[in-house]
């Protein structure tokens, strides 16, 4: 009980989330991508670098992939892969 | 294949310098290679993978300039085929290309930023870099401004805004290369990299590139791109998305499978109507048999095939040109990650339900290997075109006329279910697979999903036509080589038909019609008594007892060999062993009572439907085609996955033959 408390309390003052539990249509700006292999670098490589603004378009119909604007393009990614990326609003 | 680019490597004294074309994908490379080239290109593969190599030559004043075509690219720094191939073009370590004296880096303006990132790594080979802004027009169009000369002068290398619609930068171009070639390259800018990992160094271009197009670039504060997610706001929509994928899908199944249907007869035909002609200006003698059933009725059954495969390259490159593609894969990734496979598969295994081998090839836009592998596995299950023929001939000959529930034709289930079964086989495979030997972390699906372009009709069909060369190049060889060593086997012993056989001697000028028909029904039973004394007919003796058990017998055998060239020469196989002359087809009449009336020694009869449907289930699993094994070994590279992969089919096939035909026996059937 004492702990749910806490984590909601916590949810509500921290504003830094991972790109794939933001809601949809929000923009977001990156501040970490997680990680050293080869799914980190290619991120980066993509332009999922710190500072970069992204917004989430939508995600696929079942759920999976999403979709995510950022530099003006659109990139599909599945969530597993979102996880890795931390943003704040 | 290098043959072919060899000869275009002896020393001309016209070719004097070599350019390197680099891009992102979808940055339109292809527009502006075919613009610079014009039709002097030659499409071939890399030394040994399959990544296609593209070279055009390109005038540029006095000089005439290779042009070499870098496969698209987002990086040089990662793991995949297409970036270590461009990495050793740049290098100069592909055999038979000179090290590139200039980079043409083309950069689409509307997406700069992504597309400027390669431009940074390529400054770093120390070759003389132009950049060319593509989609410039587009650009435009949104309001945007870029100061070429701020943007040149902070890059430290020549920009020039290009559209090959209207000509437009053409001859800046070439100004550009011309003044930079064997100057000393300028490098803008170094990224160093801090700690154990690169990434710092990526993070370290983009904030070279940021900079850059804020002191370049103006920005209209509207977002670009709108229209795409527009249009995706219905094609990528959770129910509306895939309703209209499945109705493409249909649309192009239909278009490959009746569309095709008459050239494919006028080419069966043709190929027909050669062979005739051969046979009748010839010399009678082995020579004139080998060309005319073996060569040309070999290479002709493949070829009846291209049409089809002309139409499904059309359309593939049509999705592909559009934007398409790569949502129909963001679509149903979900649906594919399940099997462990990746979204982008389901094109090479939609288009294996016409040929397994353009789906084969299709799977190159898998980046991950053990992904790519994977899905090459598991292609030939979907039912192919080349099955039909033999589906239509088993429920030609048991099952029309049939119904279930009274109003659905029992065929048409029947077929269906032959689909089904390909398709479920495929699922269980590739789900052990990817939990066994292909077993990894699942591979990052990150994919660009480029914004809808109308399609240039000229690159489309420039694609379609290299894809398609590459076909008949790739299946008609081998088909060449499979078709004569399959001749032989049939045609060897070879009995010449003695005199006696055919009756009293007659001059054939006096024969009447009646003695010519009589004539021919000897030649068929020659024909067949030659197959069946041939090795192929011993072969067919030799595995009879192995597939006795599915209710085979010898002769059911034989064609099982021949029909290990390509499934459809089963058809023709059964005609010749049952006499009834081999240009019977899957619907003749006399074929169907022939196979329904074939008695075996003991007096029984040799078919019945289970036998069929029997037939019908190792005909979906079986690995018959040696033009798709030809295939699997060039697209993996590897002899040792390719006859693993004959292998599991033939076992899966002869097991699930095995299970139909004894479980259908038990039921009573």
């Amino acid at each position: 009980m004492c702990l749910d408390e806490e984590a909601f309390i916590m949810s509500k003052i921290s504003t830094t989330m991972n790109l794939s539990n933001i809601p949809t249509g929000v923009q977001a700006r990156v501040t970490a991508v997680k990680g050293e292999g080869f799914i980190t670098r290619r991120l980066m490589e993509m332009g999922v670098v710190p500072g970069v603004l992204v917004r989430l378009v939508k995600s696929a119909p079942f759920g999976d992939p999403i979709e995510v604007r950022l530099l003006g393009y659109s990139l599909a990614i599945r969530k597993n892969e979102a996880e890795a990326i931390e943003v704040e609003l | 294949m290098p043959a072919a680019f060899k000869m275009n490597e002896r020393p001309q004294t016209s070719l004097n310098i070599t350019v390197a074309l680099a891009g992102n994908p979808n940055a339109g490379k292809t527009t502006l290679f075919n613009f610079l080239t014009g039709l002097n290109q030659k499409v071939a593969n890399y030394p040994g993978v399959t990544v296609e190599r593209k070279a055009g030559t390109w005038r540029i004043g006095e000089v005439t300039a290779r042009l070499i075509d870098l496969p698209g690219l987002y990086s040089l720094e990662t793991t995949s085929l297409d970036e270590s191939i461009a990495r050793d073009v740049l290098t100069g370590d592909v055999e038979g290309i000179r090290r590139p004296d200039a980079i043409v880096a083309v950069v689409d303006a509307t997406n700069l930023e992504r597309n400027l990132y390669l431009v940074t790594q390529l400054f770093e080979f120390g070759i003389p870099v132009v950049v060319a802004l593509t989609m410039i027009d587009v650009f435009e169009k949104q309001k945007h401004q870029i100061d070429v000369g701020k943007m040149s002068e902070l890059l430290r290398a020549p920009v020039v805004e290009v559209n090959a619609k209207s000509g437009r930068g053409k001859s800046e171009l070439v100004a550009s290369v011309n003044k930079i070639v064997g100057s000393k390259p300028a490098i803008p800018f170094v990224a160093e990299a801090h700690g154990e990992n690169g990434n710092s160094k990526i993070f370290a271009r983009y904030n070279f590139i940021s900079d850059v197009i804020q002191r370049s670039v103006k920005h209209n504060d509207r977002e670009a791109h709108q229209l795409s997610e527009k249009i995706d706001r219905l094609l990528t929509h959770k129910f509306f998305g895939l309703l209209i994928l499945v109705a493409v899908l249909l649309l192009i199944f239909q278009a490959i499978f009746s569309w095709a249907t008459l050239p494919m007869d006028l080419l069966d035909k043709g190929f027909g109507s050669l062979g005739d002609a051969v046979r009748s200006q010839a010399p009678e003698g082995i020579l004139t048999d080998l060309l005319v059933d073996g060569i040309i009725a070999g290479v002709g059954g493949v070829m009846v095939f291209l049409p089809q495969i002309l139409l499904l390259f059309l359309f593939i490159s049509i999705l592909e040109d559009t934007g398409y593609l790569a949502r129909a894969a963001f679509l149903l990734d979900k649906l594919m990650s399940r099997v462990g496979l990746h979204g982008k598969a389901f094109l090479p295994l939609m288009s294996s339900f016409a040929c397994a081998i353009p789906g084969i090839m299709a799977t190159r836009t898998i980046e991950d290997r053990r992904d790519r592998f994977a899905t090459i596995m598991i292609a030939p299950f979907m039912s192919c075109s080349a099955r039909l023929p033999v589906y239509t001939l088993m429920i030609g000959a048991f099952f029309t006329g049939q119904t279930v529930f009274g109003f659905i034709s029992l065929g048409a289930v029947l077929m269906l279910a032959m689909y089904m079964l390909g398709i479920f086989a495929a699922i269980i495979v590739a789900f052990v697979l990817k939990r066994t030997i292909l077993k990894a972390r699942p591979a990052p699906f990150v994919m660009e999903l480029p914004p809808y372009r109308l399609p240039n009709i000229r690159t489309i069909f420039q694609n379609m036509l290299t894809r398609a060369w590459l076909f008949v190049k790739r299946a008609g060889t081998v088909i060449l080589a499979i078709s004569i060593i399959l001749w032989a086997l049939m045609y060897f012993p070879h009995h010449v038909p003695s005199p006696d056989s055919q009756g009293p001697s007659q001059s054939p000028v006096e024969a009447t019609d009646e003695q010519q028909t009589t004539n021919d029904k000897q030649l068929t039973g020659y024909e067949s008594n030659q197959l069946k004394q041939s090795y192929a007919g011993k072969l067919g003796h030799v595995i009879e007892p192995v597939i006795r058990p599915l209710g085979f017998d010898w002769k059911i055998g034989v064609a099982l060999i021949a029909s290990f060239a390509a499934r459809e020469v089963l058809v023709s196989t059964l005609s010749i062993i049952y006499n009834v002359g081999k240009d019977e087809n899957e619907q003749s009449e006399t074929l169907i009572s022939a196979i329904r009336n074939a008695k075996k020694q003991d007096g029984s009869v040799v078919w019945t439907p289970l036998t069929a449907v029997t037939l019908m289930v190792f005909f979906v699993l079986a690995m018959q085609c040696m033009s798709t094994v030809a295939v699997v070994r060039r697209e993996m590279n590897s002899w040792k996955w390719t006859l693993f992969m004959v292998g599991y089919m033939t076992t899966l096939a002869y097991a699930a033959a095995l299970a139909t035909y004894q479980g259908g026996k038990l039921l009573g059937y």
